[in-house]
């Protein structure tokens, strides 16, 4: 399955594991924050029409 | 404008702990750097010009938050804006103020301290040089610092995060004249970058700092 | 009259709800595209390209290295734009772009540097180097975490817009003289730029170009990054916008009640 990496086999893979955790990691934050922010104008947006 | 800067060297020296406090700072940290890395004097002498550029740079940011937050919490500071003079001046001699306050003494003391460190005899010309060149620049780019950060409660950490990028070519280029001049290299690139990006500073930066200056006033 | 037009067109989204139903629309469609494009470009990458002579498997790190170093200075390019079109024209969607793409960015120089570390322990020897392209990298850093240091300590946010985008001016100008300040102070141990160079593309010259096997697998890596951060930006920007209108609404509301 993973291709012969010969003697820097660590490296690469390690490279990899470190980017990929970072880009995911930036994209899940964002997108935690994305929704907690949108729910809460939501929240916000219909008190605000119900109190007029 | 004469009499903006005779007050603000008034305050400074009348303030007490400002004025003494940076050159103890210095001296402070030139005496701890052998302790760290061990007394052998040829190792000493190498290091010595970085060190000291250094060491003034460190001490220079240290009195960047006072340069404008005194100004700015007993109101004097809306006075100044409002002033007939324009803003960009009124920075350009707070920084003045702070180069003669802080920046010369760094410069006078700088060979004192070049003795404990065993820096070669040719150095001590070349690093009053460097320091002589470099320091207005720190004191430029460190009002504009402390313009961005004046009404701020907690400025002072967030200030050294945002100045000290901005001093790493001074630095750079200063620290390599002192380098060059003690192993008796020539120095005459570095020390042309090193007044240029000071020209540059003294001439540019003010704009920046007075617009900074303004929202912060708004 | 067709140029009036067209700035018309382009200014329109400088309206928040218009941004946002537009980045709405079309978010699925980026977020889709750069999923597709990386995990194309890091796969092909990955498994079906063959070791290079001389640097033996470590080549592939390239696919993250190269792409994640071009948006860092990329983003902050971006940054400095959107400063520019809010001192000049005021318009909030600007500066909330400009502070939605800090931390992306940060990110892109934090992976540049993670691999490029990664990469240089076997093949120069050391993690760290004190060579001109990697200290200008970090001194980028330096300048990100000013950045959003700054943005997070202002309270009021157009204050904030306000001095973040003269901050990024200033230091654009710095970071691009630290460039050549760190250049003059030592010289390199990082080759040069090998992706990008008209030469090397067209194969003119022979000296050191990235051939075309590694070329194909990264250029789609680097359309990827791309996306990723129109992605991110067009996402976070409307997190920010969302954020502003909650803030505003609760001033409103204290105001009347």
């Amino acid at each position: 399955m993973i291709p012969d990496l010969g003697k820097y086999a660590d490296a690469v893979l390690w490279s990899y594991a470190a980017s990929l955790a970072l880009l995911i990691a930036l994209v899940v934050f964002s997108v935690m924050r994305g929704r907690k922010v949108r729910m809460e104008m939501e929240k916000v947006e219909n008190r605000m029409t119900r109190n007029g | 404008m004469i009499a903006l800067l005779l007050r603000d060297l008034k305050l400074a020296f009348r303030a007490g702990g400002g004025f003494g406090l940076g050159l103890a700072f210095f001296l402070i940290v030139t005496v701890l750097v052998p302790f760290s890395v061990g007394p052998q004097s040829s190792l000493l002498s190498t290091i010595a010009p970085g060190v000291l550029w250094l060491g003034a740079l460190l001490a220079c940011l240290l009195s960047l938050d006072r340069l404008l937050a005194l100004d700015w919490e007993d109101g004097s500071l809306d006075l100044l804006a409002t002033a007939p003079l324009p803003l960009e001046a009124v920075v350009s001699i707070k920084a003045l103020a702070h180069w003669l306050t802080t920046g010369l003494p760094l410069v006078l003391a700088a060979p004192f301290l070049g003795v404990l460190l065993n820096l070669p005899v040719p150095g001590f010309f070349w690093l009053v040089i460097s320091l002589l060149i470099g320091t207005p620049a720190m004191s430029v780019i460190g009002t504009f610092g402390a313009a961005l950060t004046v009404g701020l409660k907690r400025g002072g950490l967030l200030l050294s995060l945002l100045v000290l990028p901005l001093y790493v070519p001074t630095l750079i280029f200063g620290a390599e004249v002192a380098r060059r001049g003690a192993t008796g290299m020539e120095t005459q690139t570095p020390l042309l970058m090193l007044a240029g990006i000071t020209a540059a500073t003294i001439a540019l930066l003010p704009f920046a700092s007075a617009a900074v200056l303004r929202i912060n006033l708004r | 009259m067709s140029i009036a037009a067209k700035t018309n067109t382009l200014w329109e989204y400088a309206n928040p709800r218009k941004f946002l139903a537009t980045s709405e629309r079309v978010l699925p469609f980026f977020w889709m595209s750069s999923l597709l494009c990386l995990v194309v470009g890091l796969t092909w990458g990955f498994f079906f390209t063959p070791d290079d002579y001389k640097q033996g498997s470590t080549v592939k790190i390239i696919y993250l290295h190269v792409p994640a170093a071009l948006m860092a200075i990329n983003c902050w390019l971006m940054m400095l734009a959107t400063s520019l079109v809010w001192l000049v024209r005021r318009h909030h969607v600007s500066a909330l772009a400009a502070r939605a793409a800090a931390p992306v960015g940060i990110v892109m120089t934090l992976i540049a540097l993670a691999t490029g570390a990664i990469w240089g322990q076997p093949m120069w020897g050391t993690w760290w180097a004190w060579d001109p392209r990697l200290t200008a990298f970090l001194i980028l850093f330096l300048f990100y975490l000013g950045y959003v240091a700054l943005w997070e300590a202002i309270e009021d946010s157009d204050t904030a817009a306000d001095l973040t985008s003269v901050l990024c001016l200033v230091g654009s100008v710095f970071a691009l003289l630290s460039r050549y300040a760190v250049n003059f102070w030592n010289q390199g141990l990082h080759q040069g730029a090998s992706v990008m160079r008209a030469a090397a593309v067209t194969g003119a010259d022979t000296e050191e170009k990235v051939s075309n096997i590694y070329f194909y697998p990264l250029l789609l890596c680097i359309i990827g990054f791309v996306l990723l951060f129109i992605t991110l930006v067009l996402y976070r920007t409307g997190t920010e916008i969302r954020a502003r209108r909650i803030k505003a609404l609760l001033a409103r509301e204290r105001l009347n009640g």
